[in-house]
């Protein structure tokens, strides 16, 4: 996600900087009301071993392809928000200068997409308010729950801030021809996917911590293990977190646009929609209405049960709602079997 | 960058890899030449100036900005660092600048420029562009972290008052970062040495293996600090006498501006295309 020079127009590169020099004022200021100077040297080794264990490739199970860390997470969870915000700013710049990962100039809106909502926003809305929550019940197992469920949120909803913040920079500095929602729809599932791995990796290594030091965590510390009573059961939790994502899968896909997707639109209009004038391409020179691909059409309209991601011959909202359901399902469904044959070709290659 | 290099940089694994890289850069920073001898601070404005000037160009005036390119290539030459080093970092810059300029040829077609009859549309145009801006930056921002020791870069950023807290900050994480590379490089060459074949860490050790060096680290910090504490540190780093700022960096500051102020508001290929062509 680190973003080049080329990328950014200078005027959302200095817009960047000036946001991201602000937090890292506001954090600055806060560490020297601390008044802690031991702490200076604990963030500098801590975003040492981040900078090096961002290096380090994890297997994941049954792909045999890797994932990588989540610094900003780890580093709030162990440092604090402003200090791991501050450590996540040196570990970029050490990237820019050295490695050339990430721009000079573009440093600010790194600095943003990666350190602030990591550090920040995970942390104050995400970290903190479900290790302080009753989620799981109680005891050091309910914490180590409450660990994973806010390492993988939080990596998760940050890197989708971060990547939907790539996107809007690179699209407002007109550096794209890429329509916002064509590009959207390129980084935003990537980075779902990514997220993921980085929340499990984040997860297994405070986890460690936890069970090694649990007072290195400052927020699991306030808390305190096996001090709680539960509010919610483990059960009830999965209920309501199995709810939210069928209200937010389902009910998110009624308000999908009825317009045809950014790309589509892009390459061949809509005239009805009142957009007759965008790439030229029009659809029978493009292949569209050839022969085969209205056999293709035909083809396709007779095997898919939920055309248009609505049930056959319904125009009626529920149609909508169930396709957006089962059609994120069946994503995932084949995203897993993509893993999984993958995995297994390559046992196969290799014995 | 010698062949040599190249051939013992396959052989190590990725931390290993970037220790080398550190090691390099550190060595091309001592090095002595015209361009390692100006102050940082001039080098670092230039440098700033340079990249926000040729971000600033639009997608379109390839023209404009290939001169843009004399610079780089003047300093490289005058600080006897070979332009082609920089490029091996081309691995990284490149890839996303690409994924996002390949699409420009598939969505605008209109065509701006005929050359012997074939028509090159706007899209191709802005894509090669871009990623011209991307080498462009590349090699400006090498120059400077390869003409300029870590140190002196940070001393510059003092003078301008940039917080004390964060140039420690990097100091101290700068001076880690080789530490803890190594210390991991030697950690994951003995983890494949008992796990032969395995990509990368088991699932089972995902937790362990970057949390034993965590808490090792930790409690290294601690002792780090009260080394520091030791040798009478008071919350302020004292640095070494940086190179002063002479009237040959001036001339240096004034002849670079002048040169990216030409290069942004006249179109320096064109003039030369039209002188040549008439």
């Amino acid at each position: 996600m680190h973003m080049a020079d080329a990328l950014l127009a200078p005027a959302v590169a200095a817009t960047m900087y000036v946001a991201s020099g602000a937090a890292a004022g506001v954090s600055i200021n806060k560490l020297r009301k601390d008044d802690e100077p031991s702490k200076l040297p604990t963030m500098a080794v801590t975003a040492a071993v981040v900078f090096a264990g961002q290096m380090i490739n994890y297997t994941i199970p049954g792909t045999g392809s890797s994932g990588h860390m989540c610094g900003g997470m780890m580093l709030s969870a162990l440092l604090g928000p402003y200090a791991g915000f501050l450590s996540m700013i040196v570990v970029l710049a050490i990237q820019c200068l050295f490695f050339a990962d990430g721009g000079l100039m573009a440093l600010g809106a790194n600095i943003w997409n990666m350190a602030f909502y990591g550090c920040f926003v995970g942390y104050f809305l995400i970290w903190k308010p479900i290790i302080h929550s009753k989620w799981f019940g109680e005891g050091k197992s309910a914490i180590r729950k409450r660990i994973i469920a806010a390492s993988i949120l939080g990596c998760v909803i940050t890197l989708q801030l971060g990547a939907f913040s790539v996107v809007l920079e690179t699209s407002l500095s007109g550096i794209t021809e890429l329509p916002l929602g064509a590009f959207m729809g390129l980084m935003q599932p990537i980075h779902l996917a990514i997220g993921l791995v980085e929340g499990l990796i984040t997860a297994a290594v405070l986890c460690f911590v936890f069970e090694s030091r649990p007072e290195l965590l400052r927020d699991v510390n306030e808390v305190g293990a096996g001090t709680l009573t539960a509010k919610r059961s483990l059960k009830a939790t999965v209920g309501i977190l199995a709810i939210v994502a069928l209200v937010v899968g389902g009910g998110l896909s009624l308000f999908a646009s009825g317009n045809p997707d950014g790309l589509e639109w892009a390459l061949f209009g809509n005239a009805d929609g009142g957009y007759s004038t965008n790439m030229g391409l029009d659809e029978e020179n493009f292949g569209v209405s050839s022969d085969v691909a209205d056999k293709a059409e035909s083809v396709q309209e007779k095997t898919s049960f939920l055309p248009d991601y609505a049930f056959p011959g319904s125009d009626s909202a529920a149609g909508t709602t169930v396709s957006g359901i089962v059609g994120s399902a069946m994503v995932a469904g084949v995203a897993l079997l993509i893993c999984f044959a993958g995995g297994f070709f390559r046992k196969k290659k290799q014995s | 960058m010698t062949p040599l290099f190249y051939v013992i940089i396959r052989l190590m694994n990725k931390m290993e890899k970037a220790l080398g890289e550190l090691g390099h850069m550190d060595e091309l920073a001592v090095q002595d030449s015209p361009v390692h001898a100006m102050n940082a601070g001039a080098k670092l404005l230039c440098t700033v100036i340079y990249i926000l000037t040729v971000m600033s160009f639009d997608k379109y005036d390839l023209s404009g900005l290939i001169p843009m390119l004399l610079w780089p290539v003047l300093m490289f030459q005058m600080s006897g660092i070979s332009v082609s080093t920089c490029f091996y970092k081309l691995r990284i810059v490149l890839p996303l600048v690409m994924a996002v300029g390949l699409f420009n040829p598939i969505f605008d077609r209109e065509i701006m420029l005929q050359i012997g009859g074939v028509g090159i549309s706007g899209g191709v145009i802005s894509m090669i562009t871009l990623m011209l801006k991307g080498v462009l930056c590349l090699m400006a921002s090498f120059l400077l972290v390869a003409t300029t020791p870590f140190d002196n870069i940070c001393a510059a950023l003092r003078r301008v008052h940039f917080p004390a807290m964060l140039v420690t900050l990097l100091l101290l994480t700068y001076r880690y970062v080789g530490v803890m590379t190594e210390e991991l490089a030697v950690m994951t060459d003995a983890y494949h040495l008992r796990a032969p074949g395995q990509k990368g860490i088991h699932v089972s050790a995902w937790g362990s293996f970057l949390g034993q060096l965590l808490l090792r680290s930790m409690d290294r910090a601690q002792e780090l600090y009260s080394s520091m504490l030791l040798r009478g540190y008071h919350q302020h780093f004292h640095y070494a006498p940086v190179k002063p700022f002479r009237s040959r960096d001036a001339v240096y500051l004034i002849l670079s501006l002048l040169f990216f102020t030409v290069v942004k508001f006249w179109n320096l290929s064109e003039i030369i295309g039209m002188f040549v062509t008439r």
